[in-house]
């Protein structure tokens, strides 16, 4: 069978990601297959004045739309969420988002461990957390909070990423169970959606 | 709920505290609920935070207004520090209008709120809000409005002449005047769906018809009660015309 060793039990995948992690996350993305079974729900470092544009260039190659959730909306099955600018996004119990202007963490609003920790904290070990090339070390809180909850956990392979910070920060922090290429990545996706066949 | 149990981590860290002698500090000293809910309640903000949103009060929402009334009130709703509130007496000022205008700046916060009328600032703060105020393409510049010194910047006084400063819970409150325009942005994401009902509602009643209400760029009304009583003017910028009584 394969090395990835997945099942159907998962109920969402996290992605966090900063510098050099956009054509990474359009490559899993575009790559998606169509009946993909779990929402994603992403928190990618940008640039706070900038409201638009971003979730539009994700969109166009992506397999499902992406959308930036309101206070409060529900989190779907095969929805595509990125958190927006200058908000951090939470996932809550009862399954929705809420956001907050909260002070900045690691100098970051949205933060990475902000999203990664409540969804582990909402999603317990149904949670796969995957942590792309950034230049901070926001995220890796977040992964140790994933993995203590008992969720997936799986980063970048570090010689592929732009800048390593992030993995690497997570990887000193907790266990990592796969560390893979973005191709990897893409294929551990597709592995995952036959199990919920 | 996750930002609740972040305040309230941060405030039991900061303050040395566990939970049992939190709730009992609670209940005895009022001074102390004060400190608390300084804590607790988020006062990030940020001068012409959103400056598209602000190109569109100054270019399409305010000379609505004008075209039926000379002079008008507008409420900030949860202003904590009094940035939104500056901006806005800025904005007024660049149109012409500023002695015109009446503003209301609300918060449960005693202590944001003496801040807020002090019109003293952190100057650290000052690189993010002048960013804010160029692409919101003002006149000037944000330091023509204020004066620095050790630090911190205080802003001409003039700007806050006609605010009207004042304690209130949007929770408990009572609708306590009629306005023409109702500024409460990312104040209601840290209540849930029944209380942003409610509070909705009041805002609702609290709106002169025709009057508009601005609430944050991630924030919505399209699934509360009042809906249907509302216009949506600008989604982009979450402004909302009330349309009906």
């Amino acid at each position: 069978m394969s090395r990835f060793n997945l099942n159907s039990s998962y109920k969402a995948v996290v992605i966090g990601g900063s510098a050099g992690s956009f054509q990474g996350i359009t490559k899993i993305l575009s790559h998606l297959p169509k009946t993909f079974p779990l929402p994603i729900i992403m928190c990618l470092h940008r640039l706070k004045h900038v409201r638009n544009g971003f979730v539009e260039a994700l969109s166009i190659k992506s397999v499902f739309p992406v959308v930036e959730p309101y206070d409060k909306e529900q989190i779907k099955k095969g929805g595509v969420y990125l958190a927006p600018s200058n908000y951090h996004m939470s996932v809550e119990l009862g399954n929705y988002f809420a956001m907050s202007t909260e002070e900045m963490i690691n100098n970051s609003r949205p933060a990475i461990d902000i999203t990664l920790g409540t969804a582990a904290y909402v999603f317990r070990e149904k949670l796969i957390g995957i942590l792309l090339s950034g230049a901070n070390r926001d995220g890796g809180m977040g992964m140790k909070h994933i993995k203590d909850k008992g969720g997936l956990t799986i980063v970048q392979e570090p010689t592929e990423c732009m800048i390593d910070t992030m993995p690497k920060a997570a990887m000193a922090l907790t266990k990592i169970d796969h560390v893979l290429k973005v191709d990897e990545i893409v294929s551990l996706m597709n592995e995952l959606d036959k199990h919920y066949r | 709920m996750s930002s609740f149990k972040r305040r309230m981590l941060r405030i039991l860290e900061l303050k040395n505290l566990s939970v049992d002698t939190l709730i009992k500090k609670l209940g005895e000293s009022p001074v102390f609920i004060n400190e608390f809910l300084d804590e607790l309640t988020v006062n990030v903000t940020e001068m012409f935070r959103d400056p598209s949103f602000w190109r569109v009060m100054r270019d399409e929402i305010i000379p609505g207004i004008l075209l039926n009334h000379k002079t008008f009130n507008i409420w900030h709703a949860g202003c904590s520090s009094g940035e939104e509130v500056i901006s806005m007496a800025i904005l007024l000022r660049e149109m012409g209008i500023h002695n015109d205008v009446q503003l209301f700046a609300t918060d449960l916060d005693t202590t944001i709120l003496e801040k807020a009328k002090s019109g003293n600032y952190l100057a650290k703060n000052m690189d993010l809000n002048e960013k804010n105020y160029i692409r919101f393409e003002g006149k000037w510049t944000l330091k023509d409005y204020c004066k620095e010194e050790n630090g911190r910047v205080t802003f001409d006084k003039g700007l806050l002449a006609n605010v009207t400063f004042r304690k209130h819970d949007l929770v408990t409150g009572e609708v306590f005047n009629k306005f023409d325009l109702i500024l409460c942005r990312n104040v209601m994401i840290y209540f849930n769906q029944a209380l942003q009902n409610e509070v909705l509602k009041k805002f609702h009643e609290s709106l002169f018809k025709y009057g508009y209400l601005a609430i944050g760029s991630k924030e919505s009304l399209i699934w509360c009660d009042v809906a249907n009583r509302f216009l949506v003017v600008n989604n982009e910028e979450k402004v909302y015309k009330k349309i009906k009584d």
